[in-house]
């Protein structure tokens, strides 16, 4: 096990845990957001529900960005031969 | 150790092309919605039996998306936009026969998806504002964002790409990565989480690609109103 393998599995473990904050807290203002808004006016539930689920999807997709990084530094490393 | 992700197992040669498991799952997908289509619509009635009945609320429903998206005519669009969601759908769902994984699990699959959806952009944008148009909306607010539009062009196709790829690649890793650790009928409930979000990421593919294709092609916002109230 070199330097570079070494610094690749600290890297993706890094990448996945701190780019995993910024997402958490985003879906939890959403969340928050949205049981406001259906405790207000709980007609609309259905319409708020399918947004936050939408919302939620595209927020997500930061901390997948994240996970990619991490996966392509683990596995597809371009200075591991 | 976990086998990668990103490297693909080769079934079969055909000459010297090399044909993986994702081409041949891509391939059955394709031929059974060919075959659904054909079938469902060889008798078309009138009056409508259940089967068409079903069929026709799908499209309906797309048709219903479209208007409410892109705030046009829904006619050029349904056959491309309907075709994406399908594919992509029942590529997501193909996991629930044992055995196969979704093809969308690789980024090739992505990426031929994201190709269409950037030539669909220029196609679109082309025919409704023609080739000088369609150039004009990258100076559109001032010449000064034409870098920023040319970049944008590229990356939010890529976005679009890499999103549906580590949304259900992630997916098909944390049941394989459960699997190992635990029993059989635990990755069950993570199963059920990853239908869900199959069907939410395809229909997020299919809005983004939708508004992409409305704000190169829709035309002005006011002769978009004109064209509503005429009927």
């Amino acid at each position: 096990m070199n330097w570079i393998e070494i610094v690749s599995i600290f890297a993706a473990t890094v990448a996945v845990s701190f780019g995993a904050v910024g997402p958490a807290l985003g879906e939890g203002r959403a969340v928050a957001a949205a049981m406001d808004a259906i405790a207000r006016q709980p007609e609309a539930a259905g319409t708020i529900s399918r947004t936050l689920f939408v919302g939620l999807a595209m927020i997500e997709t930061m901390a997948i960005y994240c996970l990619v990084v991490a996966l392509l530094v683990l596995f597809a490393n371009p200075f591991v031969r | 150790m976990i086998e990668s992700p990103l490297v693909m197992k080769t079934l079969f040669m055909v000459g010297p092309v090399p044909v993986t498991e994702p081409v041949v799952v891509t391939w059955g997908i394709m031929a059974a919605l060919a075959l659904g289509g054909f079938f469902a619509t060889r008798s078309l009635a009138l009056s409508p039996t259940r089967y068409q009945a079903v069929i026709e609320l799908v499209v309906g429903a797309i048709e219903d998306q479209i208007q409410g998206t892109m705030h046009v005519a829904p006619k050029p669009y349904v056959a491309m936009i309907g075709t994406l969601f399908l594919f992509i759908l029942a590529a997501n769902w193909s996991s629930l026969i044992p055995g196969i994984e979704p093809p969308t699990a690789h980024i090739e699959t992505d990426a031929a998806l994201g190709l269409v959806v950037f030539c669909s952009i220029i196609y679109f944008g082309i025919r409704v504002r023609g080739i000088g148009g369609y150039l004009r909306t990258f100076a559109e607010p001032s010449i000064v964002m034409l870098p920023i539009n040319l970049v944008e062009t590229f990356t939010r196709t890529f976005s679009l790409v890499v999103r549906l790829f580590g949304n259900v690649m992630s997916g098909v890793f944390i049941i394989a990565i459960i699997l190992s650790l635990a029993g059989l009928f635990v990755p069950i409930p993570l199963m059920a989480l990853e239908l869900l979000i199959g069907a939410i990421q395809a229909y997020i593919f299919t809005v983004l690609a939708m508004v992409f294709i409305g704000s190169a092609a829709a035309g002005e916002r006011t002769s978009g109103r004109k064209q509503r109230e005429q009927p």
